[in-house]
């Protein structure tokens, strides 16, 4: 009986489990999958809980609900791995030995690596969105909020889901303004990019939306530390940013247990093959999702374009064949611009986001670059197929691969 | 895509004046490059640029975390070293390719 463990049973691990465990005989493979939190959270979800859209029940589910029959679920603390015996020491003591490993464990907020920002204002009038705690708390300070400086911050790269502090901005604009109060509020948007986003022609749209909104943007801005008392945030090169309300993004960080074993970089990210996902140190490992250093984004879109070519090498690894199915970096975000307002962005390790129509030229019906409901309307469509589909395993009807149809080149 | 010349040595350069080629890279280029920018290299900026272009050889991505945690300087030292935008100007200064902003 060989073993596959499975760590971290969030968007990848589960999708993972599912085509796993339907594909890999059960008398040959024992499956275990462990995360440290029974609730899975639907994470887009939590950009619309501070402005009421989405209550904290309708984001949450049992992770168990989602774990296929004849895959163990062990709900426990990772500690360490040891990837020369190929055992997982988990919190709680056990030891699991492991033929082959995944690692999905994600990434994490980390909020006491800037200095000042775990502070007392944390949580009072410093909030972030990446955590249902955070999400919830913010829409409480959002319901109240009617003048000041509203300052949205991304403090390091790389960080999950890129574009989520520009829809934050873009959402609190919206939000201010149905209730009157925009006028009296000031949105300022500091990140430590040169531009709004990171590839130019996405760059140029986001940050004309950005100024058309009256979203003032503050770039090249490194916090240093967050001042509490005087409620500012400042950076390295002596700028100065008051906030009333910040909305932040805190450094990412992946699993603690990743630097415990000294298998990842400075950020606890696991030096992952770009095409393979095979981990660059050990045959037998391969990361999946956001754990992973891999030069794309860190996004739900990413790991279920990822888990494809995964499951691919997976079956070819275990049969001692050479890993042939490649990644091509393939990320798909919607970008909510305002209160039934969208835009979609569809790119890899190599095309950067281009204008143009998804998934079919000219028909769409999605479009690229540009902003209308519809693509608002997909991305809230997207929680039925993420439930039901998506992290089930189930087919989705779009390509792993980027496809160039549709799209506008220069 | 051009040809520029630094310290007297022809070298081709992208449209924002980044090294094609980093193993053209010499000190001498380096001070030149910087002087561009308005600084003058001492012993600690080529420590800092000998660090960026040993990551850079490995493999390893380049952010302001890594130079902070370098043990050759700080953060807010990396920034008096290399005013305004230190990672780009270093890496320009270093010869090795704009770094990419991620993702």
């Amino acid at each position: 009986m060989r073993r596959l463990v499975i760590l971290g049973a969030g968007t990848g691990g589960t999708l993972l489990a599912n085509k796993l465990r339907k594909k890999l005989s059960a008398s040959q493979w024992d499956i275990t999958i462990v995360d440290k939190d029974p609730t899975h959270y639907y994470q887009p979800g939590f950009l619309f809980i501070p402005f009421g859209i989405y209550k904290r029940e309708q984001v949450i589910k049992p992770k168990k609900n989602f774990i296929p029959q004849g895959v163990n679920m062990v709900i426990a603390d990772i500690e360490k791995v040891d990837p020369v015996l190929n055992e997982v020491l988990l919190g709680n003591g056990t030891k699991l030995s492991y033929d082959y490993l995944v690692i999905s464990t994600g990434t994490e907020i980390a909020p006491y690596e800037t200095p000042g920002l775990s502070g007392p204002e944390w949580h009072k009038s410093i909030f972030d969105f990446y955590t249902l705690e955070g999400a919830t708390l913010l829409h409480e300070a959002l319901k109240d909020f009617r003048e000041g400086n509203l300052v949205v911050s991304i403090v390091e790269l790389p960080f999950k889901c890129p574009v989520a502090p520009l829809e934050f901005a873009f959402m609190a604009d919206s939000y201010l303004r149905k209730k009157n109060v925009r006028d009296k509020v000031n949105i300022y948007y500091t990140t430590p990019l040169p531009g709004a986003f990171t590839k130019p022609k996405a760059t140029k749209m986001l940050g004309e939306l950005l100024h058309q909104k009256d979203i003032r943007l503050i770039p090249d801005f490194n916090i240093e530390l967050v001042d509490n008392e005087g409620k500012k945030l400042v950076s390295y090169d002596g700028r100065e940013v008051p906030f009333d309300l910040l909305t932040v993004v805190p450094v990412n960080m992946g699993a603690g247990f990743i630097g415990n074993s000294n298998m990842g970089d400075d950020l606890n990210f696991v030096h992952t093959h770009k095409h393979t996902l095979q981990s660059e140190k050990w045959e037998n490992i391969f990361v999946l999702g956001d754990a992973a250093n891999i030069p794309t984004s860190k996004a739900g879109s990413v790991v279920h374009f990822a888990a494809e070519i995964l499951y691919e090498n997976f079956l070819l690894a275990i049969e001692g064949k050479p890993l042939t199915a490649t990644f091509d970096g393939h990320a798909n975000c919607f970008i909510i611009t305002g209160i039934g307002e969208g835009t979609l962005i569809d790119f890899n390790y190599d095309v950067e986001p281009l204008p143009g129509t998804f998934p079919l030229p000219v028909i769409g019906p999605m479009k690229l670059l540009k902003v209308n409901r519809l693509n608002y309307w997909g991305k809230m469509a997207f929680k039925w197929a993420y439930w039901n589909l998506l992290i089930k395993g189930r087919h989705m009807p779009i390509s792993t691969k980027m496809s160039m149809t549709g799209k506008k080149t220069d | 895509m051009a040809q520029q010349t630094y310290a007297g040595i022809s070298v081709e350069v992208n449209d924002e004046g980044y090294l094609l080629n980093a193993s053209a890279w010499t000190k001498e280029i380096a001070a030149a490059i910087a002087a561009e920018e308005d600084i003058v290299l001492t012993d600690k900026h080529y420590a800092v640029l000998e660090f960026i272009r040993d990551r850079t050889a490995k493999g390893d991505a380049l952010s302001l975390r890594s130079i902070g945690k370098s043990g050759i300087v700080d953060a807010k030292q990396f920034y008096e070293l290399f005013p305004g935008a230190p990672l780009k100007k270093a890496s320009r200064i270093a010869g090795i390719p704009k770094p990419s902003s991620c993702v």
